[in-house]
């Protein structure tokens, strides 16, 4: 057994004092309190404040506990995540003249929280509420990489002739979508359909959710293939837009 | 000297200040946004400072600009849309305000209204402005400052003074202000002051009269898409090339051209506009007649309001007074842990009821309640409520207008919503469809600008902008829509004659 973290412990009792006064505590109070040099408590303090766990009083330098640790047992709600994205999500579909999806982790798939139609005039279903496999499409290839406690996937079932079906070419997929930060999937649900997808991130980068835009496989791949470089740069740019409105006030 | 590729758009709301930059294709590029504050300084005022509100339009324009990597040479035009209804009375020769901004949602002129209403002229403003006199218009608002503000009805009479709504105080400003600016206001927000005769969109002088309002002190009345002067600050060179007031600037932006095209745009309130052609439709429901643009050597397009006050505020409310949620896109997800609402029907009657009942003595009120129904079913009650107002508003303007709808397009922050927007199109048993760019209220400045400066040819073109981002088809069996229907009317009846003789009474007013 590894002894305890002495840094560790120091910075759980400031947050235990902080917790526990109602005011707002100055620097010298907590270096009395928890019977430590002042350099030593300033350096904890600093450090908490940096992560969002302890906040420091502008004018008068006391410290109090952050709205980072109230937070820490919840989760981002998916509908405040809907409406962070509307805007970020119609521009990706008014530049790349393609559909639009974002998705979310629900049990074994993906469920589509936000749909945005091709902007071109054609006769579309709104597809919110759609729960899509994960393994078949690159919005779970994204959630798979980006996001914790993915669910084990018990059983890979094949939609078309392309989805990955066996484990290893599954982790393969994951793995490199974790590498370049986005995945494509090119006919893996539905034949001739291609979609690249990014991950929208809440703080420290976890993945909550993954956007998409899905096309047919001429407008999506280049002639070799390929994932059309431009494309790919805009959802990424737009998924980390939506990551990083995630924070504003609401 | 580049050739000019976008076009900008004020949107300057009741609680902020706001640059959009739009693209050839109405896609939005660049926004810049800045909060004012909010004065309450008696129960039932609400006023806002119109300085504050200028120093924040001449921050947003560069800041939008910064964003998109662009120069003033590079907007063709900038076109604005502002908040209705919201009064200011500024000093010509200082460019100071004389008095904070009266803003729509203050309800000081209850009484003047009052004694209007029972006066001789009541019929006259009818007849002339198309409209009741209400506390919700603003020449009340001028009138009351004319009597409060020492020395200002002298004043007006001699010049000194400018009243003006929003758009007339930033076009002043934006064209030099004390050197030079140029007064003048839209036929659209000018339909709302009360003056302004609906047919030849003109001041009307018994109007004025009978409110004792000295022409002097008001603007030239102009189109919505015209090039009223250039920016010599803020976007210095760039023409001003229209203005709107928010709603008719929202119609517009959903390209609503055509007689018998219809939004709704779903924000703290809620507005159903509908244009009517060359037709201003009298309304047997309590709707208002107004004007929905006017372009520049063609006669006049009106349009048809109903304007529900509680929308939004009513999921405001769940959040910041019952605590039920913390952010308002929370309540999807509370709504969402049930299947229906519990028997629990919410009737936001705050302040009275609105169109189409107008009744002054109603209340809200929360019926239904059983030990079964939790908070997750007064979440669905409080977004049923927002559809079924709607609903109401939709058959009263189908009935004013003889005109079936057949889809309703929406915009605003609530169109976020799939609940609700699926529960509006279930109760309506209509598609709902929304736009692309959702928003309307900037893109129809931007696109009354553009087209006085030629940045886009004519209407038909705009229409190519529009596109669908989504569709809700109802799905709604039509016996469980006449159950739940019939259970909002019992609802709505419980709210009638609450405020009784002897009661402190809030007055009831509309919301623009």
């Amino acid at each position: 057994m590894p002894g305890s973290i002495q840094s560790i412990e120091r910075a759980a009792a400031v947050l235990h004092f902080l917790g526990a006064v109602p005011e707002p505590v100055p620097l010298g109070e907590l270096s009395r309190m928890l019977a430590l040099p002042k350099p030593t408590v300033h350096g904890i303090v600093r450090t908490l404040v940096d992560v969002g766990f302890v906040v420091q009083d502008p004018d008068s330098g006391r410290y109090t506990l952050g709205e980072g640790l109230s937070r820490l047992g919840e989760t981002l709600d998916p509908h405040l995540l809907r409406s962070r994205s509307v805007n970020w999500a119609d521009g990706l579909a008014a530049r790349t003249g393609l559909e639009v999806q974002l998705g979310v982790l629900a049990g074994q798939g993906v469920e589509l929280l936000h749909h945005v139609f091709r902007p071109d005039g054609s006769p579309q279903r709104l597809r919110v509420g759609e729960l899509q496999p994960l393994h078949a499409t690159a919005l779970g290839h994204v959630l798979l990489a980006f996001s914790p406690a993915a669910s084990r996937l018990q059983e890979l079932v094949s939609s078309t002739g392309s989805t990955p079906t066996s484990p290893v070419t599954l982790t393969r997929a994951v793995q490199q979508a974790f590498r370049r930060g986005w995945a494509v999937a090119d006919g893996t649900l539905r034949p001739g359909v291609a979609a690249i997808a990014a991950p929208v991130r809440h703080h420290l980068g976890i993945g909550v959710g993954a956007l998409a835009v899905v096309g047919p496989r001429e407008r999506v791949l280049s002639v070799a293939g390929d994932p059309v470089p431009a494309l790919v740069e805009q959802v990424v740019a737009a998924a980390a837009a939506v990551s990083a409105h995630l924070e504003d006030r609401l | 000297m580049t050739t000019p590729t976008y076009v900008a758009a004020i949107d300057q709301g009741t609680t902020s200040t706001r640059c959009l930059v739009f693209d050839h294709g109405g896609r939005m590029v660049a926004v810049a946004q800045h909060e004012h504050h909010q004065y309450f300084p008696r129960p039932g005022w609400a006023e806002h400072d119109a300085s504050e509100i200028w120093a924040n339009t001449l921050r947003v324009l560069p800041e939008a600009l910064d964003q998109a990597g662009l120069q003033p040479s590079d907007l063709a035009a900038v076109g604005i849309a502002n908040q209705r209804e919201t009064t200011i009375v500024w000093d010509r020769a200082t460019g100071r305000p004389v008095a904070p901004a009266i803003t729509w949602q203050d309800t000081r002129t209850a009484e003047l209204v009052d004694e209007l209403n029972r006066g001789p002229s009541a019929d006259l403003f009818r007849e002339v402005c198309g409209l009741a006199p209400a506390g919700y218009f603003a020449a009340p608002r001028l009138r009351w400052l004319l009597d409060h503000v020492p020395g200002l009805q002298r004043r007006a009479r001699a010049g000194e003074v400018a009243f003006g709504t929003v758009e007339s105080w930033l076009i002043w400003n934006l064209t030099g202000g004390t050197d030079g600016g140029v007064h003048v206001t839209d036929v659209t927000n000018a339909s709302r002051t009360m003056l302004m005769d609906i047919r030849t969109l003109d001041w009307d002088q018994r109007l004025l009269d009978a409110l004792d309002i000295p022409a002097e002190i008001l603007p030239e009345i102009r189109p919505n898409a015209q090039v009223y002067g250039s920016c010599t600050v803020g976007l210095p060179g760039v023409p001003i090339g229209g203005a709107f007031g928010d709603q008719q600037a929202a119609l517009f932006g959903q390209t609503c051209f055509a007689t018998g095209e219809a939004k709704c745009t779903y924000g703290t309130g809620a507005f159903l506009l509908m244009n009517t052609g060359d037709r201003i439709a009298t309304s047997e429901h309590g709707l208002i007649s107004t004007v929905a643009y006017a372009l520049e050597g063609r006669p006049p397009v009106y349009a048809t309001e109903g304007s529900i006050a509680v929308a939004g505020a009513l999921v405001q409310w769940f959040r910041d007074s019952l605590e039920m949620i913390r952010s308002a896109p929370e309540i999807e997800t509370l709504a969402r842990r049930v299947e229906d609402n519990g028997g629990c029907y919410i009737v936001p009657a705050f302040a009275g009821l609105f169109a189409p009942r107008w009744q002054s003595d109603a209340r809200g009120v929360v019926v239904g309640l059983t030990s079964y129904v939790t908070r997750s079913h007064l979440a669905r009650a409080v977004l049923e409520a927002t559809a079924w107002q709607t609903a109401e508003v939709v058959e009263a303007m189908a009935a004013d207008t003889g005109i079936a709808f057949t889809g309703l397009k929406v915009d605003g922050g609530m169109t976020a919503n799939h609940l609700l927007m699926q529960y509006v199109s279930d109760v309506l048993d209509l598609p709902v469809e929304r736009p692309l760019v959702a928003e309307s209220v900037s893109l129809g400045a931007a696109y009354a600008a553009g087209l006085a400066v030629g940045y886009w040819p004519d209407l038909e073109g705009l229409r190519d902008n529009w596109h669908q981002a989504a569709r809700w088809e109802p799905t709604m069996s039509d016996p469980l829509r006449r159950r739940e229907r019939a259970a909002w009317d019992r609802a709505v009846e419980r709210t009638l004659g609450w405020v009784v003789a002897g009661d402190t009474v809030v007055p009831a007013r509309r919301f623009g």
